[in-house]
C-alpha cells in the first residue's frame, strides 16, 4: 500500500519560507492568496495489504523520523 | 583529558575541533566513527558541526540514530560533559538532550560571519572559565540556527537559566540587528536542565588562533578543561 | 543501419567528421558508438577548436609537477607537499538551472582535486552576470550564489575567494568559473590511469540515470530559444554523496591498491574509460548492464552517455579487490566491477555480454579532429579602439564619479554574496574574503598559500591580447600583494562561437597574450578549462579568459592584506600612473563608453614589482598592499581604508598628462597596470624605497594615512574629501540596496 505524509510547521511556528512565497505571490499580483505554509510530502510504499496497519506504520515513522513534533505536526493519508 | 570528537557521515567540522583541542588546548582527542558502540574513555564530547547524513530531512535528523548516540545519551546520563557545536547542537534537539528545535535562518540564507555572544551562565562546562556578561566574538555558519522553543518551554528554560549564549552587540546589548538568525530570545545556545549538556551554534573551534583573525573560541573550550578539573 | 542527417546533427557531428569516423572503423558505427563519438569529439572534449593555440602555453618550470592533461595541475610548495589546482566552467548549465548549475560546478570542480589524491581545501570563483539591476539577473545571482554555497558548505570546503562583475554583455550568457585547490604529499599524486591487463574496473558513486545526457554537447552549442527545451539535461548535485566519495577515495588512496582513478565529469562513463586506457596505454572492457542504475530500461548509450554526479571510475589493483571494496563499504558506498583492464587499446561496451560498441581509444583521443579555425580581427576593433580625449569632458565632481564608482556592483563589496559561503570551515583561512587574494595556511607546516582569480572581459573585448595579458598579471600581482611568491597559474577561457573567424581571433590572440604573460612572470599553465559557444541567439560575451594563480608564502606570518593597519603610516605607490582610460570602469560608468585600448603592460616592469613586493613581505618592511586596478588609485586608496576602522588617508597625487578638462579624473580613475599602494612605517621608508630603486621599480611616497577622511589631492588641489565611513557605507551597502529589492 502507499501511504502519504505530510508535514508542515505548526501554525504557532513562524515560517520564513511561507511568508516569502506569499510576499512573492502578492508583488506577482495574487492579492487573494492570504497565506501559505510551506511542507514536506513523503510517499511510502508498505508492504501490506491492511490499510489500518499500513496508517499505524506512516504514523510512527513520522513520529519517529519525518517530523519533529517541537515544530512540526502531519497528516497520514492511505491510498 | 580526553575528548572523544563524534564523525558522523558528512561531518566536516571534526577534524577543526580535534586539531583545536590537541593543537591549541594541547589535550588528547579521539575521532570516533558514528557506527562505533564505544567512546574510548573519554571525558569530554563532542558532537562537531556540518551536515550529517546531509542533513536531508532536517538538520540533524537521521544522527541521532548512529550507533554511537546510545552511547552518548549514556555518558550523559551519568552526569559526563557532551558540547554539540552548530550540526552537533541541531543533533542534540532531535536526540531530546536539548529542549527546542530549529528552523530556518530568517533570511533564509546561510549566514557565515564573526557574531557577538553573550555569556549568561558560567554554570555550564562551556562557560565555566568565562563571566558571566562577557562579549566572545566567535564566528557561525549555519543555514539553520533560528533556535525556537514554544512559550511554555521557553519560559521554563529562561527560569531554569539554561540559556548560556545569547546573540548581542559587540558592547553587550540585544539588538534585534545583531541576532543573526531570528533565534527567539536571540538565543545563541542552551543546557539541559542538569547542565551538563550545551548545544551551540557558534564555531569556538574557528576562533582559537590569532593567524585565524581571534581566540575568544578558546574561552569556551578552556572552560571545557578547567569545569572537568575542578569538577 | 544508415544514418540519417539528422541523427548527425543531434549529436553535433558535421558531415565530414563523420566520414572521417567511418574511415578510422572501416565500417559504419552503430548509433551507441555514435553517442560515444559526438561526446568525445565535442569541443567540450576535445578542445579540437582550441588544442592548437593551447599547445603554444609554457607548462613546465622546476616548480611543476603536474602539467595539463591530467584532472588537475600540481606544483611543488616544499615540505614534500603538492599544491594541485584547476578551474573550470560551468556555464550553460548555471544558465538553464542557476542553483543546480553552479552547484554540480562546484561538484565537478572538487572531484578533479581528490581525484589526484589531494585533499581539498579551498575554493574560488569567478562570475559575470548582466547588470545587476537588469530583469532576469537576480534570479540568476541568487541561485548561482545559493548553489556554489550549496555545495562547499556541505561539502566543508571553504569558498575564501573570489570576484563578481556585472554587465549587460553577460546577460543572456552568463559566467560560472569554479576554482578548487588540495594538498597532497608530492610523491602521492594519483593519476587518471588504467594499465594492467586483468586488472578490475570498478564503479563507485551514486547510481547512473538519465540526467545530463549530451551534456557535453550541450556546452558546445549556442543557445537559442529552444535551449529551455534541453532542462532536463541539468544534473542535479548531492555533496553529501560527494562528502562520501571524497573521505572514502582519499582512504584507499593510502593503500597502495590503486592503480588509477578518474571522476565521471562531462562525458561520463565515455570519457573516464577511453582517457583511462588512453593514459596508460591499454584499453577497457566493460558492462552497462552492471553499472548501478537509479531507473530502469536504460540503453547502453543512455548509460555511457548519462552524466550523473558524483560517481568515479578506478582501477585496482588484483588481489587487493577486497581491501577496496572494504573500504567504501565503511562509508556506505559500495564499489562495483563493471570490467577489466585489456591490451587492446580498445573502449569495448558490452551489454549482458553482447558487445555493443567497440573503439579504439586513439580514435576518440588522438585522431579526434583538431582544427585550425579561419581567424580574422572583428569588424568592431577600429571603431571600439578609438577615444578622443579631447572629446570627453571631466565629470567635473570626482568626488561624486568616486562614488559612482564605488556604488559600481562591480567594485562594491560582495559581502552580500561570501557571507553565504562558509569560508572558514578547516580552520585554515587566513585572509576573509573581500581583503585581497584567498590565503589558506598549511597545517603542520610554517606555509601559506595565497591565490587568486582575474579576468577584465571589457579589456579583452578592446584587445584581446593585452587584456589577457594583463589579467595574467592582476592574478599575480594580487598574489605578491598578499606576500606570496606566485608559482603556477590555471585557466578559463570563456569565448562565443569559434566558428566565427572574429571570436577564434580573439580566442587565438588572447591565448597568445597569457603566453606571453605566464612567461614573463614565471607562472606556468597546469591546466584549465576552455568553454566555447558563450552566445545567446547569436550575440558573443565579451571575450573573458579568467586566470587562476597560486603563490607561496614561505612563513604564513608575513601574510599582507589590502587594510591599512594603523594611522601615521606613511603610503607609497609603486609603479608609474598614465592616462590610461581606455576600457576603464569609469569611462564605462561614468561615460556610459566602452572604448580605447586597455592600459600598457611592460611584463619586466610587471615582474620587478611582484619580486618587490615578496621581498618587502618577506622582510616585513611594509604593513599593508593593495593593487589599482578596476576605478583606479581612488578606488585602491578607498579600499585600503575599509574594514580598518574608519582609519582615513591623506594623498598628493601628481596629475599624469591628459588633456585639461580630464586631467584629474584620468588622475584617480585611470587604471594604469603594475602599480600597488602600500603603507609603511615612517621609519622604514627609505629602506622600502631603496629596495624598489634596486629593482627598478618606480616608487614615489604620496601621503599618509590617520584622521577619518579620505582626502586626494591632484597636482597640490585637494579633489576628494569624503569621511571614510561615508564612502564605506556607500561600498559596502551598494550590493545589498539592490537585492533586497523585492523580486517582481
Amino acid at each position: 500500500m502507499r501511504a502519504r505524509v505530510f508535514v508542515t510547521l505548526k501554525p504557532s511556528v513562524f515560517d520564513p519560507q511561507g511568508r516569502t512565497i506569499v510576499e512573492a505571490l502578492h508583488t506577482m499580483g495574487y492579492g487573494d492568496v492570504g497565506d501559505v505554509r510551506q511542507g514536506k510530502y513523503f510517499e511510502l510504499e508498505i508492504e501490506t495489504t491492511d490499510s489500518a496497519k499500513a496508517k499505524a506504520m506512516a504514523a510512527e515513522v513520522a513520529d519517529k523520523l519525518l517530523a519533529n513534533p517541537v515544530i512540526e505536526s502531519y497528516r497520514v493519508e492511505i491510498v | 583529558m580526553k575528548f572523544a570528537v563524534i564523525v558522523f557521515p558528512g561531518s566536516n567540522c571534526d577534524h577543526d575541533a580535534h586539531y583545536a583541542v590537541t593543537q591549541v588546548l594541547g589535550q588528547q582527542s579521539a575521532l570516533i566513527w558514528h557506527k562505533d558502540t564505544d567512546l574510548q574513555g573519554a571525558d569530554v564530547v563532542i558532537l562537531p558541526g556540518g551536515f550529517a547524513h546531509g542533513d536531508y530531512l532536517r538538520t540533524g535528523a537521521m544522527a541521532r540514530f548512529s550507533p554511537i548516540m546510545r552511547e552518548v545519551q549514556a555518558f550523559a546520563e551519568r552526569g559526563g560533559p557532551v558540547i554539540g557545536i552548530c550540526n552537533g547542537f541541531q543533533i542534540l534537539l532531535e536526540a531530546g538532550l536539548l529542549p527546542g528545535a530549529m528552523l530556518r535562518n530568517r533570511g533564509l540564507k546561510y549566514r557565515c560571519e564573526h557574531v557577538h555572544v553573550r555569556v549568561e551562565t558560567t554554570d555550564t562546562p562551556a562557560t565555566a572559565g568565562a563571566y558571566k556578561g562577557q562579549v566572545l566574538t566567535i564566528p557561525i555558519g549555519h543555514g539553520e540556527g533560528n533556535y525556537y522553543a514554544p512559550p511554555d518551554l521557553l519560559k521554563r528554560i529562561e527560569d531554569n537559566q539554561q540559556v548560556v549564549l545569547r546573540y548581542t552587540t559587540a558592547d553587550g546589548r540585544l539588538d534585534d540587528d545583531a541576532n543573526p538568525n531570528g533565534s527567539v530570545n536571540a538565543i545563541a545556545s542552551v543546557c539541559n536542565d542538569r547542565r551538563n549538556v550545551v548545544g551551540m551554534m557558534p564555531h569556538p573551534e574557528r576562533a582559537c588562533e590569532p593567524a585565524l583573525g581571534g581566540t575568544d573560541g578558546l574561552v569556551i573550550l578552556q572552560s571545557i578543561v578547567k569545569a572537568l578539573t575542578t569538577a | 543501419m544508415s544514418i540519417d542527417p539528422q541523427v548527425l546533427e543531434r549529436h553535433g557531428l558535421k558531415p565530414d567528421e563523420y566520414e572521417r569516423i567511418v574511415a578510422f572503423m572501416g565500417r559504419e558505427p552503430n548509433l551507441t558508438e555514435i553517442g560515444i563519438f559526438s561526446v568525445m569529439w565535442s569541443e567540450h572534449c576535445s578542445y579540437k577548436s582550441s588544442r592548437v593555440h593551447l599547445r603554444t602555453l609554457p607548462t613546465e618550470g622546476p616548480q611543476v609537477l603536474q602539467g595539463p592533461g591530467e584532472n588537475a595541475g600540481a606544483v611543488d610548495i616544499g615540505e614534500g607537499l603538492a599544491a594541485v589546482f584547476k578551474i573550470e566552467s560551468h556555464n550553460h548549465p548555471s544558465f538553464i538551472e542557476p542553483y543546480q548549475g553552479a552547484a554540480t560546478g562546484v561538484g565537478g570542480i572538487i572531484r578533479d582535486i581528490f581525484t589526484m589524491g589531494a585533499r581539498p581545501i579551498a575554493l574560488m570563483n569567478s562570475l559575470r552576470f548582466g547588470a545587476l539591476d537588469a530583469p532576469g539577473t537576480r534570479r540568476l545571482v541568487d541561485g548561482v550564489v545559493a548553489g556554489i554555497a550549496g555545495y562547499g558548505n556541505s561539502i566543508g570546503i571553504p569558498t575564501i575567494a573570489g570576484e563578481i562583475v556585472f554587465d549587460p554583455m553577460y546577460a543572456g550568457n552568463p559566467l560560472v568559473n569554479v576554482f578548487c585547490l588540495g594538498i597532497s604529499k608530492a610523491s602521492d599524486i594519483i593519476k587518471g590511469v588504467a594499465s594492467g591487463v586483468g586488472n578490475g574496473v570498478y564503479y563507485v558513486g551514486a547510481k547512473t540515470g538519465r540526467d545530463g545526457i549530451h551534456g557535453a554537447t550541450m556546452a558546445s552549442a549556442e543557445f537559442d530559444e529552444k535551449s529551455a527545451e534541453k532542462r532536463p539535461a541539468v544534473q542535479v548535485g548531492d555533496p553529501f554523496m560527494e562528502k562520501l566519495l571524497l573521505e572514502a577515495c582519499l582512504e584507499v588512496m593510502k593503500t597502495d591498491a590503486l592503480i588509477g582513478i578518474q571522476d565521471m565529469g562531462a562525458a561520463g562513463l565515455t570519457c573516464s574509460t577511453t582517457e583511462m586506457g588512453s593514459r596508460g596505454g591499454a584499453g577497457i572492457e566493460i558492462d552497462t548492464a552492471l553499472v548501478p542504475q537509479r531507473e530502469t530500461g536504460m540503453t547502453p548509450y543512455e548509460i555511457m552517455l548519462s552524466e550523473s554526479q558524483e560517481r568515479m571510475l578506478l582501477v585496482s589493483k588484483q588481489g587487493r579487490e577486497a581491501e577496496v571494496e572494504a573500504i567504501f563499504e565503511k562509508w556506505d558506498l559500495h564499489a562495483v566491477r563493471i570490467g577489466h583492464v585489456t591490451d587492446d587499446g580498445m573502449l569495448r561496451v558490452k551489454h549482458q555480454g553482447q558487445v555493443v560498441a567497440e573503439i579504439p581509444n586513439r580514435a576518440l583521443t588522438d585522431e579526434a579532429p583538431v582544427y585550425r579555425r579561419p581567424m580574422e580581427s572583428p569588424a568592431y576593433l577600429p571603431e571600439a579602439q578609438t577615444l578622443d580625449l579631447e572629446t570627453i569632458v571631466g565629470s567635473g565632481s570626482p568626488e561624486k564619479a568616486l562614488a559612482t564608482l564605488l556604488s559600481s556592483p562591480t567594485i562594491a563589496s560582495k559581502h552580500w554574496a561570501y557571507r553565504q559561503y562558509d569560508h572558514m570551515v578547516q580552520t585554515n583561512t587566513m585572509n576573509l574574503p573581500g581583503l585581497g587574494a584567498g590565503v589558506v595556511r598549511i597545517k603542520g607546516t610554517d606555509r601559506a598559500l595565497a591565490m587568486s582569480v582575474d579576468g577584465n572581459g571589457r579589456h579583452c573585448y578592446l584587445d584581446p591580447k593585452r587584456g589577457a595579458a594583463l589579467a595574467v598579471a592582476e592574478a599575480a600581482r594580487n598574489v605578491a600583494c598578499a606576500g606570496a611568491k606566485p608559482l603556477a597559474a590555471t585557466n578559463c577561457l570563456n569565448f562565443g562561437n569559434p566558428e566565427r573567424p572574429a571570436i577564434m581571433w580573439q580566442f587565438g590572440q588572447a591565448v597568445a597574450g597569457i603566453g606571453e604573460a605566464c612567461r614573463a612572470l614565471d607562472v606556468p599553465i597546469t591546466g584549465g578549462n576552455v568553454s566555447l559557444y558563450n552566445e545567446t541567439d547569436g550575440k558573443a560575451i565579451y571575450p573573458t579568459p579568467i586566470i587562476g594563480v597560486v603563490g607561496l608564502l614561505e612563513h604564513a606570518d608575513r601574510l599582507l592584506t589590502r587594510r591599512f593597519q594603523r594611522s601615521g603610516d606613511v603610503v607609497v605607490l609603486l609603479g608609474d600612473s598614465h592616462c590610461e582610460v581606455g576600457g576603464s570602469e569609469y569611462l564605462a560608468r561614468v561615460h556610459g563608453l566602452v572604448r580605447g585600448v586597455p592600459p600598457s603592460l611592460d611584463l619586466k616592469a610587471e615582474r620587478a614589482l611582484q619580486d618587490l613586493l615578496v621581498k618587502l613581505a618577506e622582510a616585513r618592511l611594509i604593513r599593508s598592499a593593495h593593487d589599482c586596478s578596476d576605478g583606479g588609485i581612488a578606488v585602491t586608496l578607498a579600499e585600503c581604508c575599509f574594514g580598518s576602522q574608519g582609519i582615513g588617508v591623506e594623498v598628493s597625487l601628481m596629475a599624469v598628462d591628459a588633456p585639461s578638462s580630464l586631467q584629474v579624473d584620468a588622475t584617480l580613475f585611470a587604471e594604469s597596470a603594475s602599480r600597488v599602494v602600500v603603507s609603511v612605517d615612517g621609519s622604514l621608508v627609505t629602506e622600502v624605497l631603496q629596495s624598489a630603486a634596486a629593482l627598478g621599480v618606480p616608487a614615489r611616497v604620496i601621503g599618509e594615512t590617520g584622521g577619518n577622511r579620505i582626502r586626494l589631492a591632484v597636482a597640490g588641489q585637494i579633489v576628494v574629501d569624503v569621511a571614510t565611513a561615508d564612502a564605506e557605507r556607500i561600498w559596502s551597502q551598494a550590493i545589498e540596496q539592490v537585492v533586497a529589492q523585492k523580486v517582481a
